[in-house]
């Protein structure tokens, strides 16, 4: 299953490694990557593949949204489909 | 492929504008549980919601951290009552009203509807003893709503039971006057009633529906106002095609849920109600929307044609998107569920005959209005028979939902909290409608050729 992890915030030093870090803790293997920084906003998103996930998806994206809260920006961790079906005919 | 554009434009969405399903709601057929026993037809009725609604909850849950979609009510949808209570003839059906709300608190969704009765063309065995214990069964449940559909544009309207409710809703507003009235809160009189409708007080699975079934509303007038605010000083056809746009991708969210949903139940995928559904939230207003549109406020002249616009556009946007379309569809005007309106009404823009205009484009009726609790029931009755009337000659579904404020004037402030919101007692018109009234009979079906 892939899915979406988007992350918006402040700019600042690790937010890639953190993430990233969960990711690989899980088993969870990252396929895309895009980042943008406009004006100290930090904006990427990262297509995953969690098919191996080692726990169950709400937990793996509980991990990420606290992690976000933490560094004080947004994580959004949500299936690919959502977004698909409402930009995509 | 990522589109962050794409992505970032529906989490704003869902964050700051208010996305949302507003229910999950499962049909299910009660026919299999009729029994000349009463108790044995409730415990029926009780194990089998429980049985095939026991996931409902917590399937709507997983569904939305895993989409990221914001599910609001996960809802039970029923079976009219009366026709369950024919088989029991003499015995009060308040009792069926009971198994319904046990059976809503196990599985924990937030409201069960079809305490109802059709009754358009007469009664039928049990229609009478239902609609008669409608103020008792609202008064001593919490999450059982009803509903009786009392014309179709088939069949004409019943004016014994117009006559009928107008006693029945201020009954219930006596019953529940010590709760804010909330009673009739929980009861809609309709004409043309849809039978797969997902949304409360309004929804019951209608004897032509499945056994079961998964019906989806959706919601979303603050991606709607936001659209149209940020596209500036447009055309009314560019505002219309902004509403079209928008209700194709919030209606493609709807579809993509009801489908999840369908699939993890292993019960059929019924419909999408393309519904515009305001909450008292900020920024969750279909009235907003209409002053977006170019209204100082909503009820200014100018506000019945914008909401066409708006219902119409709604509709041709969210129909692509979905596979079935069905329940109301449209955009809803419930006064004390949106903060536009209540506003509206507060400041003397918005009155009820306003309203009673706007409902002849919209999707439902009069819906959520509070009045002043000294109105004569033949005056409740007379608002129905308007109302069923502009439902019945226009071939569409119109709705009667009041509440009688009892002890209150108009001017006076009604709350309920919640979803139902609260607001201004508004005044009717109050010369006499009693002779008409109480004439009863049949309003005849009206000419279906001829429409000049």
């Amino acid at each position: 299953m892939h899915t979406v992890i988007s992350v918006i915030g402040k700019d600042r030093v690790g937010i890639l490694a953190r993430v990233s870090g969960i990711c690989a803790k899980h088993e969870v293997n990252v396929t895309d990557v895009t980042q943008s920084v406009t004006e100290n906003l930090f904006a990427m998103i990262m297509l995953v593949d969690i098919s191996k996930c080692d726990v169950p998806f709400s937990c793996f994206a509980d991990e990420l949204t606290e992690a976000g809260k933490e560094m004080g920006i947004s994580i959004h961790t949500v299936h690919e489909d959502i977004y698909n079906s409402m930009h995509h005919i | 492929m990522i589109n962050t554009d794409d992505i970032l434009e529906t989490i704003h969405m869902i964050d700051d504008e208010n996305l949302d399903v507003r229910t999950i709601t499962m049909g299910i057929s009660l026919l299999d549980c009729i029994d000349s026993d009463v108790d044995k037809a409730c415990d029926k009725i009780y194990d089998k919601i429980c049985h095939y609604a026991g996931n409902l909850v917590k399937t709507g849950e997983d569904i939305s951290k895993e989409y990221g979609i914001p599910i609001i009510n996960k809802r039970v949808s029923v079976t009219p009552i009366s026709m369950v209570a024919a088989a029991c003839p003499g015995k009060n059906p308040v009792r069926f009203a009971l198994a319904l709300d046990r059976a809503a608190k196990t599985i924990g969704v937030n409201f069960i509807g079809g305490y109802s009765a059709l009754v358009q063309k007469g009664f039928a065995p049990g229609d009478y003893a239902v609609i008669q214990s409608i103020p008792e069964a609202l008064s001593r449940t919490d999450l059982v709503c009803s509903s009786v559909n009392v014309g179709t544009t088939k069949a004409g309207i019943n004016m014994d039971a117009v006559a009928k409710m107008g006693h029945i809703v201020l009954d219930t507003a006596k019953a529940t006057a010590d709760r804010n009235c909330i009673g009739p809160a929980k009861l809609v009189v309709f004409c043309n009633a849809p039978e797969d409708n997902p949304f409360m007080a309004g929804a019951f699975q209608g004897p032509g529906e499945p056994d079961c079934e998964i019906n989806v509303g959706v919601s979303g007038p603050g991606v709607v106002r936001a659209a149209i605010k940020k596209a500036g000083d447009c055309d009314i056809a560019e505002v219309a095609n902004i509403v079209k746009k928008t209700a194709f991708k919030v209606t493609r969210m709807g579809q993509l849920v009801a489908q999840e949903a369908s699939k993890r139940l292993c019960v059929p995928f019924g419909i999408v109600d393309l519904s515009l559904a305001p909450t008292p939230a900020v920024g969750d207003s279909v009235a907003h929307i209409l002053e977006e549109m170019g209204l100082e406020s909503c009820g200014a002249h100018g506000t019945t044609a914008c909401l066409a616009l708006l219902n119409d556009a709604v509709k041709k946007g969210g129909i692509m998107a979905s596979s079935h379309v069905g329940g109301l569809s449209g955009a809803f005007i419930p006064v004390t569920e949106d903060a536009g309106m209540i506003d509206a009404a507060r400041c003397g823009s918005l009155s009820i005959t306003k309203l009673e205009a706007m409902t002849a484009v919209c999707s439902v009726g009069l819906d959520m209005i509070v009045i002043p609790g000294d109105v004569p029931p033949e005056i409740i009755s007379a608002i129905i028979a308007d109302e069923a009337a502009i439902g019945l000659v226009n071939s569409k579904t119109t709705a009667v939902r009041l509440i009688p404020a009892i002890g209150k004037k108009a001017g006076d402030e009604l709350s309920f909290g919640g979803l139902l919101g609260g607001g201004p007692v508004m005044e009717v018109n109050r010369y006499s409608p009693l002779k008409f009234i109480s004439r009863g009979g049949r309003f005849p079906a009206p000419l279906q050729s001829l429409k000049n």
